[in-house]
C-alpha cells in the first residue's frame, strides 16, 4: 500500500514539475541581444566614471582628494595647482583644480564612495561599461578619457525611465 | 555489363537504403543537439544558439568543425590501444542497430518496369527498412548493450580517477537497468508473438480495436521501458557517468577533440535508438490508425491506400512524428529532474523497477494464455 501511495507521490511531483518547466517555454526571454541590441541600464547604473564641468565648460573638480581618500581600492590619483587667472581663463571652476586626475580601472571596484565623497558633484558615474583593454597599462584613464566633454559614449546602453520596470526581482517569476 | 549489374544489384540496393538511412539519422541527431540545446534554453528563460545561420541552424555544423579543429589530447600514461578503441566501440555498438528501425511501411511497385536490363525482376515491393530480423528485439537490446564496453573501457583506460568512477557507476548502471528493460519488452513480444520489429508492428494493426497500440495493453511495461531506456541512454536524471557536478565530466573527462565527439554522438545516436524501440513496440511504428480507412471512404486509394507511396509517406512523417515527441520528451526531462544518488539509483532499479517489470511479465502471461485458450 505504501509503494503505491509513493508511487503516486512521485508522479504527482514529477508532472508538477514537468508542468513548471514546459510552461516556460512559450514566455518571454530574457536574453538581450547585446552587441545587436543595446543594454538597459538603470539610471543608478554605476559605470565609467564622469568628471563634470559646469555651464561654460570650466571644470567642477577642485582637487580636495575626498574622492581619493575615501577609495577603498585607492585607484584615484590626482595633482592638485592653482590657478589664479580670472574666471575666462581658467581651466576650472574655482581657483584651485586638478591638473592631473587618473583612476586605475584595474583596481576600481565601481563602489561609488568617491561619488558620495565628492562636495562639488564634480565626479560622478556614467554608464559607459565596455572598459575591456588589450593591454593593462590602458586600464588607467586620465582626466582626458573622464571628461564629460571628451568621453564617447557608448550607444550600446540605454538608460531606463524611473517608471520602468527592468530589474530581473521585480518581474514575476 | 549487363550480368555485373544484375550480380551487384542487390548489394547497390542494400547500400542506398544503408547510406538513406545513415544519412537521415545523422542528421536527425545533429538537430536533435540543436534542438536540445534550443529547448533546455526556453525552459531556463534564455533563447539558445541563434548566431550560426538563421536561427541558429547551421550550429550543429559548427559544433562539428570545432570538434574537427580542436587539439586531440591523450594522457601521458593511458592506455593508448584501449583508449583509442573505446569511443570506436560506443559508437559503432550505437549505430548498428539503425539497420533494423522500421521506417515505414512496403511500397507495393513493380522495380522491374522502372528499371533497365530486367534488374529488380521478382520484386513487388519496397521495404523501408535495411533489414528485417527475426530477432530484432534481441539484436537491438544486444548491440546497445555492447555500448556499455565502451564507456566502461573509456573509463578505465584514462588513467583517471574521475573517469574510473563515471565508468564503474555506467556499467553497474546499464547492467542494473536492461534487466528492466528486457523484462519489459517480454510483454509486447508475448502479445505480438514474434520478435521481429516489422512482425511486433503487424500485430499492433491487427490487434482488436482497443488495442492497436500497445501501450494500452502494456502501459507498466511502457513506463519502466521508457525508465529503463532513460538509464540506458545515461540521460538526466539517470546520467551518474558523467555526472558533472561529481565527477567532472565522469567517463569521457580524458576524451577531447573528435573523441570525445565520437562519445558525443553516441549518446545521441542512443537517444534516437531508444525512441524508435520505444515508438515501435508501444506506439504502433509508423502505423496510423485509421489512415487507410480514410483512404477507402474518400476514394483516394490510389493517393494514399495501403500501399502507395502516399501512404508511405504519411506513415513516415507520423513515426518521424513520434520519434520527436520522445526525443523532446528526454529534453524536457532533461530540463527539469534533478539527479538520482547512486544508491537511490541501485534501489530503483533492482527493488522497484524490476520487480514491476516482472511482476507485469506474470500477469500478460496469464492474460494471454487465458485469451488464447
Amino acid at each position: 500500500m505504501s509503494v503505491i501511495s509513493e508511487v503516486l507521490r512521485s508522479a504527482k511531483a514529477v508532472i508538477s514539475g514537468m508542468k513548471t518547466t514546459i510552461s516556460q517555454i512559450p514566455k518571454e526571454k530574457w536574453t538581450v541581444q547585446y552587441p545587436d541590441v543595446p543594454v538597459t541600464v538603470q539610471p543608478r547604473y554605476r559605470g565609467q566614471h564622469l568628471l563634470h564641468v559646469d555651464e561654460m565648460g570650466k571644470e567642477k573638480c577642485v582637487a580636495c582628494y575626498l574622492c581619493a581618500a575615501a577609495c577603498p581600492s585607492d585607484c584615484i590619483y590626482i595633482e592638485a595647482e592653482d590657478d589664479p587667472r580670472p574666471y575666462e581663463d581658467r581651466i576650472g571652476r574655482d581657483e584651485r583644480y586638478a591638473k592631473v586626475y587618473n583612476i586605475d580601472y584595474g583596481r576600481c571596484i565601481f563602489c561609488g564612495y568617491c561619488v558620495e565623497a565628492c562636495p562639488k558633484d564634480a565626479i560622478t558615474h556614467g554608464y559607459n561599461f565596455e572598459l575591456s583593454v588589450y593591454n593593462r597599462a590602458d586600464l588607467l584613464k586620465t582626466k582626458d578619457d573622464l571628461l564629460i566633454t571628451k568621453q564617447k559614449q557608448s550607444d550600446k546602453y540605454r538608460v531606463a525611465l524611473s517608471s520602468e520596470d527592468v530589474d530581473s526581482e521585480f518581474k514575476e517569476v | 555489363m549487363e550480368e555485373a549489374l544484375k550480380t551487384a544489384f542487390p548489394f547497390i540496393a542494400i547500400s542506398i537504403g544503408i547510406l538513406l538511412v545513415f544519412g537521415g539519422v545523422m542528421m536527425i541527431v545533429a538537430y536533435t543537439v540543436l534542438a536540445e540545446r534550443k529547448v533546455l534554453g526556453w525552459i531556463q528563460g534564455r533563447i539558445g544558439p541563434n548566431r550560426v545561420g538563421p536561427w541558429g541552424l547551421l550550429q550543429p555544423f559548427a559544433d562539428l568543425f570545432k570538434f574537427i579543429f580542436k587539439e586531440d589530447l591523450v594522457p601521458d600514461k593511458s592506455t593508448k590501444f584501449v583508449y583509442y578503441l573505446a569511443p570506436i566501440v560506443a559508437l559503432t555498438a550505437a549505430f548498428m542497430p539503425m539497420i533494423v528501425y522500421p521506417f515505414g511501411p512496403p511500397i507495393n511497385v513493380d522495380l522491374a518496369a522502372w528499371l533497365p536490363y530486367g534488374l529488380g525482376e521478382g520484386i513487388t515491393q519496397i521495404p523501408l527498412r535495411v533489414a528485417d530480423l527475426d530477432v530484432g528485439i534481441l539484436y537491438v537490446l544486444a548491440i546497445t548493450s555492447v555500448g556499455v564496453y565502451g564507456i566502461a573501457l573509456a573509463g578505465w583506460s584514462s588513467n583517471s580517477k574521475y573517469s574510473l568512477m563515471g565508468g564503474l557507476r555506467s556499467s553497474a548502471q546499464m547492467i542494473s537497468y536492461e534487466l528492466a528493460m528486457g523484462a519489459s519488452v517480454i510483454g509486447v513480444v508475448l502479445l505480438a508473438g514474434t520478435l521481429s520489429l516489422g512482425g511486433i508492428i503487424d500485430a499492433q494493426i491487427h490487434a482488436p480495436w482497443w488495442s492497436r497500440w500497445f501501450i494500452v495493453p502494456q502501459f507498466v511495461g511502457f513506463v519502466v521501458f521508457l525508465i529503463a531506456a532513460f538509464a540506458e541512454t545515461n540521460r538526466v536524471p539517470f546520467d551518474l557517468p558523467e555526472a558533472e557536478t561529481e565527477l567532472v565530466a565522469g567517463f569521457h573527462t580524458e576524451y577531447s577533440a573528435l573523441k570525445f565527439a565520437l562519445f558525443f554522438m553516441a549518446e545521441y545516436v542512443n537517444m534516437f535508438t531508444v525512441s524508435v524501440m520505444c515508438v515501435t513496440l508501444f506506439l504502433g511504428g509508423w502505423y496510423i490508425p485509421g489512415l487507410d480507412w480514410v483512404a477507402r471512404q474518400t476514394d483516394l486509394v490510389w493517393l494514399f491506400g495501403v500501399g502507395t507511396v502516399g501512404y508511405a509517406l504519411i506513415s513516415h512523417v507520423g513515426f518521424l512524428l513520434k520519434i520527436f515527441a520522445f526525443l523532446f520528451l528526454y529534453i524536457w526531462v532533461r530540463g527539469t529532474l534533478p539527479r538520482f544518488r547512486f544508491d537511490q539509483l541501485m534501489n530503483f532499479g533492482w527493488k522497484f523497477l524490476l520487480p514491476v517489470a516482472l511482476g507485469n511479465v506474470i500477469v500478460t502471461v496469464i492474460l494471454v494464455f487465458l485469451m488464447n485458450r
